[in-house]
């Protein structure tokens, strides 16, 4: 993979490379950029890159083509995404039958395939570069730059890129206390959910007594929908590792380690792959770049719980036993792995790093709120147009990532609300909308930043539902250490499943408050903390629709089974007779092209009339 | 017997016999196994001093790893918010009725493992089944159950009356 076997014994050889390898890459050479990040993968985005490096072979002209497989461009709603340079020409939705024109036409002829451009839904216009796409123009991209450029089992693309540079100005220049102040400086939060300021920890945790100490990177990244850390790891591993090795150089650690979900198996490979290749250079080990600094990083995998993405509980599973969190009176960074002083940090934070070295910490602080520094990654999914990762400089509003990266809720349907935070945030509605992407603006508004997952949810979904879904999840996921987490989620699932069921009594809004706030107040662990807000805040904004299912026992979403009754628009139907046919208990009837009926007394509410209907002539009442 | 002992023996090996590093052994049982036999953690308790009712307690804690043997395919059903929303629900149920399987077991005739997970973090994709290592996009419950259905092996039609 790497021509020359390097391994580099200083600071000074890293630039001399990299510089190599860029005066190296002919400017002449036509490149074609295949995006392989699970999104992409999944489309088959592999075949495509193995039929373009087959017609590179069978290409006989003297031109000097490239293929290469680079991580996720996050927009992922329409891959798979392939980039052809000169003139980065992005094209999506590729499929096999395309790449014959795509490589005879742009690679060869120097034409763009309109085709296959993004068109714009509303304008109709065609856009031939990234930046021209509302989704790519709105977005800061500074830790997913890297991303569709760098191939992510290739070390040598992360160097050529200035990749280790910043490893490389630390190691030569900068004594630890100088790379904590400018961390600090910076303002960087901790982006797993926590918002701790990470110049803070790595100072306690530098100051702290005790030996070895251990730098941890959290990838379990748990909340369902959300992936951005995945993608991070799946597509730019060096940026993590370089950012770790940055931490232990300032905190005074030799050993690291990477929890990686169970479910992310590419990442794992990526990781692997990028750490091999990193010891061979001499960029981990012993006295790394000549320095007398030492570090190495494992990697591990997770079993599958959601509770190991607390910190506590992932130490507990690094050593190897059930991952149960513990009261945090005791700091990780005295006493945390093996009861050594220990830094952990979310992978997005890690990769923040090299840039803070590299730009400074005034660069970073100079973008984002007052609080809130920097940019944040999102997985913007759910009822939305553009499903894909966005990277949005703090202090954007909801309306504008939704709006006009995110396209506007899907099918034309109506907004109702964005949930982010994940299990433990919460509902936002749409008079939120203008609310700042900012740790405290969100926090005020009943539901946190998290990780990054933003879903969106559209008329059609009830938020009583919504609500059980995530107090399902977590009472699964309880580890079941404590009392009020363990219990109190069960006791309110039970009420939950009861309103949604058209059996809830008054008072229950009332009861599930009460205990909402026991949890709070008891709970042994931020997730237990928090595991009540998706049920809050919901109960916040969207109270009338408790009390519908309370007190008329009616749906108003039209999700809940039972809470809703089928009939036939009269105006509408034809009279085809399909639903007569499908329905399983013979509750419709009609004569041939007159408007059918249902029987309401013998209709089950299965739905089935209502799925086959092909004039959408069934209404949910 | 000594065969088992041998592969316990190899893993132990492999991390240096760290009992911090139970998990990873473990899951390279599983790996090579295809689920955790009760022997092979037996030798792994006595062999690494860690009572057996730990490696018991880490092994049911974690939802990846299974004291039963699985089927020939393996079956992911993404339960996260995304494709809950967008009916992953629906199509578990359709695969529980047509297969005679819930999440977290094997079919009786061993053909997959049906497993509901909580984010496989392709939301762009959703509702989204992975089978053996390969991702299905945008599937309803018809589609994923004649995916499913598809993994029969095409000699054997009576099984495929039984079922349906």
């Amino acid at each position: 993979m790497i021509e020359t076997p390097v391994r580099f014994k200083s600071t000074a050889d890293i630039e001399t490379f990299s510089r190599s390898l860029r005066d190296r890459t002919d400017s002449t050479t036509k490149l074609v950029r295949v995006c392989i990040g699970t999104g992409c993968a999944a489309k088959g985005s592999r075949r495509l890159y193995e039929l373009f490096c087959e017609a590179v072979k069978q290409s006989d002209l003297d031109v000097r083509v490239e293929a290469k497989c680079v991580g996720c461009h996050g927009f992922c709603e329409r891959g798979p995404i392939v980039v052809v340079e000169p003139g980065e020409i992005l094209y999506q939705r590729v499929e096999e039958p395309d790449v014959a024109e795509i490589f005879r036409e742009t690679v060869l002829g120097g034409r763009v395939v309109q085709r296959l451009l993004y068109e714009d839904p509303d304008t109709g216009k065609r856009a031939e570069k990234a930046d021209e796409i509302p989704f790519y123009n709105v977005q800061k991209r500074i830790v997913l730059g890297g991303n569709g450029r760098y191939n992510p089992t290739k070390i040598t693309d992360y160097i050529t890129e200035g990749g280790y540079s910043a490893l490389a100005k630390v190691l030569s220049s900068m004594l630890p206390e100088d790379v904590i102040s400018e961390v600090e400086l910076s303002e960087l939060r901790g982006r797993g959910g926590g918002g701790f300021p990470t110049g803070r920890k790595w100072r306690s945790c530098r100051a702290a007594k005790g030996f070895p100490k251990y730098v941890i990177c959290n990838g379990d990244e748990g909340d369902p929908g959300a992936f951005m850390d995945r993608s991070i790891m799946e597509g730019n591993p060096h940026s993590v590792i370089e950012g770790m090795l940055i931490g232990a150089y300032a905190i005074g650690s030799e050993q690291g380690y990477i929890y990686v979900r169970n479910e992310y198996p590419l990442a794992v490979e990526h990781l692997r792959m990028a750490i091999s290749q990193a010891q061979e250079m001499g960029l981990l080990g012993r006295n790394i770049l000549g320095s007398s600094f030492s570090f190495d990083i494992k990697i591990n995998r997770g079993g599958g719980a959601f509770v190991c993405g607390e910190s506590t509980a992932l130490m507990a599973s690094l050593e190897g036993r059930t991952g149960e969190p513990r009261a945090k009176y005791i700091h990780t960074v005295e006493s945390g792995f093996r009861g050594k002083p220990t830094n952990l940090n979310n992978v997005e934070t890690w990769a923040n790093v090299p840039h803070i070295i590299n730009k400074g910490g005034e660069w970073f602080a100079g973008i984002g709120t007052e609080k809130s520094k920097g940019t944040k990654v999102f997985s913007l999914v759910g009822k939305v147009v553009n499903t894909g990762l966005v990277e949005v400089p703090m202090g954007i509003t909801l309306r504008q990532v939704i709006d006009e990266i995110g396209g506007g809720v899907r099918d034309g349907k109506g907004f109702k609300a964005v949930q982010t935070g994940g299990p433990s945030g919460g509902c936002i509605p749409s008079e939120h909308l203008d609310a700042r992407v900012d740790f405290d603006e969100l926090t005020k508004l009943g539901s946190m930043m998290g990780s990054g997952g933003m879903i969106v949810m559209d008329e059609d979904t009830c938020m009583v539902r919504v609500a059980r879904y995530f107090t399902e999840f977590l009472q699964k996921e309880s580890c079941g250490k404590c009392t009020p987490c363990r219990e109190g989620l069960s006791q309110m699932l039970y009420i939950l499943d009861r309103i949604t069921d058209g059996e809830g009594q008054v008072g229950d809004v009332e009861r599930l408050e009460s205990l909402a706030k026991l949890l709070e107040s008891t709970a042994l662990c931020a997730l237990g903390k928090t595991a009540a807000n998706p049920v809050i805040s919901t109960i916040r904004y969207f109270r009338d629709e408790y009390d519908a299912h309370i007190l008329e026992r009616h749906c108003p979403a039209k999700e809940c089974r039972g809470l809703f009754r089928y009939e036939i628009d009269a105006d509408a139907c034809k009279g085809c007779g399909i639903c007569l046919k499908n329905c399983p208990v013979g509750a419709i009837s009609g004569e041939n092209k007159v408007p059918h009926t249902i029987d309401q007394e013998k209709c089950t509410l299965c739905g089935a009339c209502w799925e086959k209907c092909p004039f959408t002539a069934v209404l949910k009442v | 017997m000594a065969k088992e002992n041998e592969l316990v023996e190899q893993i132990i090996d492999r991390y240096a016999a760290d009992t911090g590093m139970l998990i990873p052994m473990m899951q390279d049982i599983q790996a090579e196994c295809g689920y955790l036999p009760a022997d092979q953690l037996r030798s792994l308790a006595s062999r690494l001093d860690v009572p057996l009712s730990r490696i018991y307690a880490v092994a049911t804690f974690y939802t990846s790893f299974r004291l039963a043997p699985k089927g020939l395919h393996d079956v992911t059903l993404c339960m996260g918010t995304v494709c809950y929303l967008k009916g992953a629900p629906k199509i578990c149920e359709a695969i529980s009725k047509e297969f005679r399987v819930e999440p977290g077991g094997t079919t009786r005739d061993r053909l997959f493992s049906l497993q509901a997970v909580n984010c496989v973090g392709a939301c762009a994709l959703a509702p989204v089944m992975i089978v053996d290592e390969k991702y299905y996009d945008g599937v309803t419950p018809e589609s994923a159950v004649e995916v499913l259905r598809s993994l029969r092996p095409a000699e054997e039609p009576e099984t495929k009356e039984s079922a349906s």
